[in-house]
């Protein structure tokens, strides 16, 4: 496979997107895609974690493989996961409470958002390097925001449309992410 | 809930609730990912689910038994360290018993940590009950879960493969909808079975209404 910085970036944004494509961080695709903003600034939020964590992850994987102790592999990830998020937290109340107010329980629940573990253990099964693990963070994060932009300007609208009452909630929502999930389809080949 | 005093006796709803009533991928809508990812056949969803119920009766149980001495600011790490290290476990049994599943199931068996079926029932329950309850409880949990992939992996394998545990079981005539084991069927089964799910609550709720409506006539 190629593996120029482009190809990983766009391979991790659209072609392979994390949300509708490998189905990781479906939880907050569901949760918090209702309002375009909220959106975008969880997407950044996620985008944030998943940068920090991925470099971490690197170091991490280093150091476990100098030691010959890969098994606890899985256990660090997520300590280091769990503390970034820790640190995003703390930003976000301290710069924007209104922001921590509208993200709610969904920001302590980025810890157990499986794009973020998911990213930092294909990073190491493919064996990237440094900047190429920075990279597919990134296009991790811009694929993630994407699709949750997506769905919450979708939601938007059909706030105003008819809808049978059975199919409201999380049925609909779905149905909708199957259909974008047909249309990211279309990428495939791109990179 | 959190007093201790308040523990659960142990009655056939503790382990039918989270088969059907707490049902954690169609009523509580946890877990997702797995339940998409996964079930593009009946037997990647049932080895994925029985992975999870593992995962799920064996860390609670240790949370269960652990639960008066973890102390409260660190438990979501504590439960997360738990849960990480069973994983693990499963991870390399899964890679002992059989290579092919290891490979189809992917990185998702690693991704049980992050499962919220398994954290949810970690706070919610094993931390405030006594081992017996948490244990049968946890296992109700875990064949809901089961339950739930196995219903939308057979879908999808009948309907995207024309089969079901890898048996041909359609007619030879029958054309695949080879959309059903990519990932947009995920969505469309799951979100079928949850607009099912919810017609049927409707249907129910009206019936009961149309009862007290003719009760209150007679």
């Amino acid at each position: 496979m190629d593996d120029s910085l482009f190809t990983i970036f766009m391979n991790a944004a659209v072609v392979s997107n994390f949300v509708l494509a490998m189905f990781l961080g479906i939880c907050p695709f569901l949760g918090v895609s209702n309002k375009v903003d909220t959106s975008i600034n969880m997407g950044m939020a996620t985008t944030f974690v998943m940068v920090v964590s991925s470099a971490a992850a690197f170091a991490i994987n280093a150091i476990l493989g100098a030691l010959g102790i890969e098994f606890l592999r899985l256990i660090c990830y997520i300590a280091v996961i769990a503390s970034s998020v820790q640190l995003v937290e703390m930003v976000v109340k301290k710069f924007s409470p209104a922001l921590f107010q509208a993200l709610g329980i969904f920001l302590p629940l980025i810890t157990t958002n499986c794009a973020i573990l998911g990213l930092t253990l294909f990073q190491t099964s493919r064996e990237y390097n440094f900047i190429q693990s920075i990279v597919f963070a990134l296009g991790a994060g811009a694929g993630f925001t994407l699709a949750l932009l997506l769905m919450a300007g979708i939601r938007e609208k059909l706030e105003l449309a008819k809808t049978p009452d059975i199919a409201q909630g999380a049925g609909m929502t779905l149905m909708i992410g199957g259909v974008l999930s047909l249309a990211f389809m279309g990428f495939a080949g791109l990179a | 809930m959190n007093r201790p005093d308040q523990y659960e006796q142990v009655t056939p709803d503790t382990f039918l609730r989270g088969l059907w009533e707490e049902n954690p991928v169609f009523v509580m809508l946890l877990g997702m990912c797995p339940a998409l990812a996964v079930t593009n056949s009946a037997i990647n969803a049932v080895s994925m689910g029985l992975a999870t119920t593992f995962v799920l009766v064996m860390s609670s149980s240790l949370i269960s038994i652990f639960r008066s001495f973890i102390p409260k600011q660190v438990r979501i790490v504590a439960y997360i360290v738990i849960i990480a290290t069973f994983v693990t476990i499963v991870d390399y049994l899964i890679q002992a018993i059989s290579l092919n599943l290891y490979n189809s199931l992917g990185a998702f068996i690693q991704l049980i940590v992050a499962n919220c079926v398994i954290l949810g029932r970690a706070e919610s329950y094993a931390s405030r009950q006594k081992l017996g309850t948490t244990v049968v409880n946890s296992f109700g949990s875990g064949l809901g879960f089961t339950m739930a992939l196995l219903s939308m992996g057979a879908v999808r394998e009948i309907l995207g493969a024309g089969a079901l545990f890898g048996v041909n079981i359609m007619p030879a005539g029958f054309e695949p909808w080879v959309v059903m084991v990519l990932p947009p069927g995920g969505f469309f089964v799951l979100g079928c079975w949850l607009i099912l799910f919810a017609w049927n609550k409707k249907r129910k709720e009206q019936a009961l209404l149309n009862n007290a409506v003719k009760g209150g006539a007679a």
